[in-house]
């Protein structure tokens, strides 16, 4: 049990020393004053060895493998990590002079340019911090477009079942509604259902290709060709990228708006919950509509700051997350074309030859088996012979077995899922090691349940009570005042 | 490629087992006509490759070390303990992912409990958030937050004009569809009594900066003031801060604030262009329910030990989808990481002491220049570590000629934002600036006022 920060301090212990200052004193004014400051008193030692030794109750990429489905949690090259620490990169100030950034700039420029090529998009900007915050500025700029097309009075936005709970978030948060569709059987989307709500109060369908089942929607260009006939626009999810560069571009599918997520496909670390990048591209038709303000061009070659004409406004303080604009581009001068289509081809062939072990070993459903995936999977937790057994336990088994479960309960629509995405960094040993451990936890299930009940065994904790963490919940803990 | 470890032979095997004889055919969904275009990159480098030239691009950048930095305007240069760094550099920490298994994420998740503890104690509020995207965001989200306590719903924001003029298009950007009425910005010098005065029964929030976009301080006696104005309407008020002033004033938490928002970056977060920095959030704890955002909660495992968890997800998008208080999922997690090992190692004494320098540094830098003829402190109000100078000549042109003369990026202009001021610019002094270059930014802007600029002018 590694201490409380606050029960590591004792008064008058520092961790930094400040200098003097090197000026005349100026009165504090007293009135202003603060009367305690209830910040913990710790040397460096031993804020150094809290954070190592809780660094080590971490999982984490660098430790194994994490195949948490829809979060590609690929490995993330080190030279990502000291490009972005460059001073000229990190002790820049957002709000400098143009003239004294203009490595910054072009660097953001090229950024921009790569990343619509991949998509096959006409423009990008790098404003949105996460993927989340790139859908918002998605869903806003379709809003915009059916305005300044005379178009205001649409409201829904189409939604398949399958997609993640972002994309209806960020439709409420644009004061859009929500209309969901169903997936067909074969896990595409449910073509009839679609065109049944295909009217003219529709801005546009959110849609994630690959989809959250990691399946390539058959009838993509169909879906696409049918929406914008109804006047509507296509958002793509891009949060399943890794599977389809160089083997498709969204834009030429239909897609209209795609937004990126640098932290997934272009192996900017995930920061244990950020932080992330998630730039948006967009069609020519649509590209006056971006968050801004983006990185131009002027004539004689100068980088310059430029509102598109009628941006959406800014979603953000400055430009972006810069520090994973650097990592990203990086990582994408490093492989060129041949290396991205390597990159995607690699997590999908890795997908499905763990989903082809799982098949041949057959201890867990796989609904759409027949199905090639794309880079990643969904199989179920449910073990025959083995009924009171489910997900969370196989997913808690794992951990004892060295390995990050995969997303789990997700997406809804599939009962029991364990959504896997192996990613292209992984051996085919590590491969197999995993296929090995959910056959060894599937015997465990027949044989002794109660060993996957209280499962995890080997890990910092045990398995924690969640529901007492809602019902009574403490979010934080200051000296001298109640737990709240 | 290095970070793909497939041999032919791997592949091979591995196709075997899927049975099939090209890994082309995996894509056969894909429409025939749209698969494997060729994109137009430039060749792939190898790592000593695109380490020269991106060392060559970050050389034209001019940045901290070679500059002396008098900008501010809500990104901030102040000294980061090397702890900082070695923290957020451990690879168990920046290749986790969100800790959605705590069992083995009690290393991520015990140090956002212990941020959220530091941003309650910071702040004087209850209980913080894992963060948001950045101090922009975190407000539109307090105003987003402020509108779903309302029953009925009220359609009313108010905000300072002297709220940083990027977190006011924030908010705009983010409300652009919920049929809003903004107001209170109209007027630039609508000060915090008249813009109580707007206050009414239809609004939702009032969302003010302390210190404020131009530097000032508003005392904790107004602030109380502003509150039970606001609170009289059954408003929220939010307050949007520095964190670092917080080492000497006196806290939101303490004059009445519903809901506590700010920049973190300063908080041993590099300046990188303006990201990744973090959204400080903090609130009252009656409204945790209408947070957006992780939130991490003590509980115990089976076997009674402490233990954490991330908690209240019932008001997150993976639950409630449509109906969530935000659609946020990513935060900034690595940077509330990096404000928790700075508050941790900064601690009570380090902080205030920091706040102390940039007290006293600005002062001095004020009053010096306020000695100088053709320059004017527009400071009414005590401020913190930023103040506005009314200029002899625009601002463009100074900063021009502090840059190419004197080596110091000027402050920030202010002729777009608050033209009433005239040619004024919001200079910041941090604990990183030296006596000797504030003589140096003295010094120079006094040669201005000598009509230097002139043969530069001809130049051009």
């Amino acid at each position: 049990m590694e201490p409380f920060l606050y029960d590591l301090s004792r008064p008058g212990r520092r961790g930094v020393d400040m200098p003097d200052p090197d000026v005349p004193l100026t009165p504090l004014p007293a009135e202003y004053l603060r009367d305690d400051l209830p910040l913990p008193e710790i040397n460096e030692t031993e804020v150094v060895r809290h954070y190592i030794r809780l660094s080590q109750k971490n999982y984490a990429v660098d430790k194994g493998f994490y195949p948490l489905g829809s979060c590609t949690m690929k490995y993330n090259p080190k030279i990502n990590e000291r490009m972005a620490r460059l001073p000229g990169f990190a002790q820049i100030h957002p709000l400098q002079d143009p003239t004294t950034v203009q490595g910054a700039m072009q660097l953001m420029y090229e950024l921009q340019q790569m990343l619509a090529e991949i998509a096959g998009l006409a423009a990008v900007s790098l404003q949105p911090a996460a993927g989340a915050h790139g859908e918002l500025s998605g869903v806003l700029i379709m809003r915009a477009a059916q305005v300044a097309r005379g178009q205001g009075h649409r409201h829904k936005i189409l939604v398949p079942d399958s997609a993640h709970g972002t994309n209806p978030a960020s439709t409420t948060m644009s004061g859009l509604t929500v209309v969901e569709i169903p997936s067909g059987a074969d896990g595409n989307v449910d073509i009839d259902a679609l065109k049944a709500q295909l009217d003219d109060r529709v801005v546009g369908l959110m849609i994630t290709n690959p989809s959250t089942l990691g399946l390539f929607e058959q009838h993509i260009v169909e879906v696409c060709r049918l929406v914008h006939e109804a006047g509507g626009f296509v958002y793509g999810d891009g949060a399943n990228l890794n599977a389809i560069m160089g083997i498709a571009r969204p834009g030429e599918l239909g897609i209209d708006v795609l937004h990126f997520n640098l932290h997934k496909t272009f192996s900017t670390p995930h920061g244990g919950g950020g932080p992330g990048s998630g730039p948006v591209g967009v069609t020519a038709e649509l590209a006056d509509f971006l968050p801004g303000p983006i990185v131009a061009q002027n004539e004689s070659g100068e980088y310059v700051w430029k509102m598109p004409v009628r941006s959406i406004g800014r979603v953000k303080a400055f430009h972006g997350n810069f520090g994973m604009h650097v990592r990203a581009y990086t990582y994408i001068r490093m492989h060129g074309a041949e290396g991205l289509r390597r990159v995607s081809e690699d997590a999908v062939l890795n997908a499905n030859y763990l989903q082809a072990l799982l098949k041949q070993r057959g201890d867990y459903p796989i609904p759409y088996g027949h199905r090639f995936c794309m880079h990643e999977f969904v199989a179920q937790g449910r073990i025959a012979g083995a009924e009171g057994v489910h997900t969370l336990d196989i997913a808690k088994r794992l951990i004892d077995y060295g390995f990050h479960p995969p997303t789990i309960y997700f997406p809804l629509i599939v009962p029991e899922a364990l959504m896997i995405e192996p990613t292209e960094t992984e051996t085919q040993e590590t491969l197999d090691a995993f296929a090995d451990a959910l056959t060894a936890i599937a015997q465990e299930a027949r044989t002794d349940p109660e060993r996957l009940h209280t499962a995890p065994h080997t890990a910092p904790v045990r398995r924690l009570d969640e529901v007492r963490a809602a019902r009574q919940p403490i979010l934080a803990r200051v000296p001298g005042r109640q737990p709240a | 490629m290095r970070y793909t470890p497939h041999t032919d032979a791997d592949r091979r095997a591995m196709m075997a087992t899927i049975g099939i004889a090209d890994v082309a055919e995996l894509f056969a969904d894909v429409p025939a006509a749209y698969r494997f275009p060729q994109l137009n990159l430039p060749a792939p480098l190898t790592e000593m490759e695109i380490a020269r030239e991106l060392e060559a691009l970050a050389e034209e950048n001019t940045s901290m070390g070679q500059v002396a930095c008098f900008l501010g305007a809500g990104a901030y240069n102040h000294f980061i303990p090397a702890v900082v760094d070695v923290v957020i550099s451990r690879s168990e920490f920046y290749t986790a992912y969100t800790p959605y298994q705590p069992e083995i994420s009690q290393g991520t998740l015990q140090a956002m409990f212990e941020y959220q503890s530091m941003v309650a104690a910071l702040t004087g509020m209850d209980a913080a958030n894992a963060s948001h995207y950045d101090g922009a965001t975190a407000v539109a989200e307090a105003v987003i937050m402020a509108l779903h306590t309302h029953r009925p719903p009220r359609k009313k924001v108010l905000l300072s004009p002297v709220l940083h003029p990027q977190y006011r298009a924030v908010v705009r950007t983010y409300t652009q569809g919920m049929g809003l009425r903004i107001l209170g910005d109209e007027q630039p010098d609508t000060d915090f009594h008249a813009l109580a005065a707007l206050c009414d029964e239809e609004t939702a929030v009032v969302v003010v900066q302390n210190p404020d976009f131009l530097g000032q301080l508003h005392s904790p006696a107004e602030m109380r003031d502003l509150a039970a104005a606001v609170h009289a309407h059954g408003a929220l008020l939010a307050v949007s801060v520095d964190p670092i002033s917080l080492g000497l004033f006196t806290p939101p938490g303490a004059y009445g604030a519903d809901i506590v928002t700010a920049e973190g970056q300063a908080l041993g977060n590099s300046l990188s262009f303006g990201g990744p920095y973090l959204g400080i959030f903090a609130f009252r704890h009656d409204l945790v329910r209408r947070s957006s955002g992780r939130l991490v909660g003590e509980t115990v495992d089976l076997d009674g030990a402490c233990g954490y968890v991330l908690t209240l997800s019932t008001r997150e998008q993976h639950i409630r989808r449509g109906k969530a208080t935000s659609n946020i999922c990513t935060n900034q997690g690595l940077n509330a990481l990096a404000a928790a090992v700075y508050l941790a190692v900064m601690g009570k004494h380090g902080l205030r002491k920091v706040a102390e320098l940039c007290w006293h540094k600005a002062h001095y830098a004020a009053d010096r220049i306020a000695a100088l003829p053709g320059y004017e402190i527009l400071a009414p109000k005590p401020f913190f570590k930023e103040f506005v100078v009314r200029c002899p000549r625009p601002v463009a042109e100074i900063n021009r000629f502090l840059l190419d003369e004197y080596g110091i990026i000027g402050g920030y202009d202010l002729s777009q934002d608050y033209p009433h001021l005239g040619q004024a610019m919001l200079l910041c002094v941090t604990e990183m600036n030296t006596a000797d270059e504030i003589e140096d930014l003295v010094q120079a802007l006094s040669e201005v006022t000598e009509s230097h600029l002139i043969p530069l002018e001809v130049v051009f």
